[in-house]
């Protein structure tokens, strides 16, 4: 069952992230950035395809995904467009996450008000 | 010196105050919700490819990781995603929900100053330098491909 996969590579992940967090006292926005740019390595380096094979979400669901994806659709861009595609395909590939983010926190934004943190 | 030893003491002070996560329970946790948050994305995945067999896959998880967004951003906006990040901890960060947490969370803190200067501006206060380095790193490889 690939579940099984996906249920340990993913939490591996997360928990590398935590273990940033115990030994180094980081803030979330630094492993967001630390881990995009592992993402983007992996994926420049062609090694993030073959483990994506078999880890699916596990690596597909962590930010990694999204630094990964970046860098793919830079690297195919270039291929299809030449140097503009550098400039494009980053951000064309990842649109869509990016997009959403900020559409749903624009309108629970409007909708929710702040829980006060007792 | 003097200043040297009330440095050395405040320093003492501070550590005694900060809170102190317990290791091996958060590490436990944080794989345990990390993993399980995966698992939830590819059972959307699933479900996806299952409903539209002719689906790409890139594009099949194009919409799996909007799902697991418009969940995480209605998780943090009921105020459900911070209690899951007390005790998650990198379980609840490091997925792509972590990332649409970090766009929510400010949004939403503070929207008593205004939309434009509250929400737009503060949405991103975390996220702004993910987006920047993405962005930056990307165009940086995308030339070394052209290059080689």
């Amino acid at each position: 069952m690939y579940y099984l996969w996906v249920f340990l590579i993913g939490g591996f992940i997360c928990m590398l992230g935590q273990v940033l967090i115990i030994y180094t006292n980081i803030t979330s926005a630094r492993i967001l950035v630390t881990f995009v740019l592992i993402g983007v390595l992996l994926q420049a380096f062609n090694i993030f395809d073959p483990i994506s094979e078999f880890a699916k979400a596990g690596i597909n669901v962590p930010i990694i995904g999204f630094g990964a994806s970046l860098a793919k659709g830079a690297m195919s861009a270039v291929a299809a467009k030449g140097l503009l595609g550098a400039f494009t395909g980053g951000l064309e590939a990842t649109a869509g996450g990016i997009a959403a983010a900020v559409l749903f926190a624009f309108i629970f934004a409007l909708i929710f008000k702040s829980k006060t943190k007792n | 010196m003097d200043i040297k030893k009330r440095n050395e003491a405040y320093n003492k002070y501070v550590q005694a105050k900060i809170p102190k996560t317990k290791a091996w329970p958060s590490l436990f946790y944080s794989f345990l919700v990390g993993g399980i948050i995966c698992c939830i994305g590819q059972g959307i995945n699933d479900l996806i490819l299952l409903w539209f067999p002719n689906m790409a896959e890139q594009t099949a998880w194009a919409y799996t990781l909007i799902v697991l967004i418009f969940i995480a951003s209605f998780l943090t906006g009921i105020g459900v995603y911070d209690k899951i990040g007390k005790f998650a901890g990198g379980g609840s960060i490091v997925p792509i929900t972590g990332f649409s947490n970090s766009i929510t969370s400010p949004a939403i803190e503070f929207k008593h100053e205004g939309i434009i200067y509250g929400i737009c501006v503060k949405m991103f206060t975390i996220a702004g330098p993910v987006i920047v380095v993405g962005i930056v790193s990307s165009i940086v490889v995308g030339l070394i491909y052209l290059i080689i």
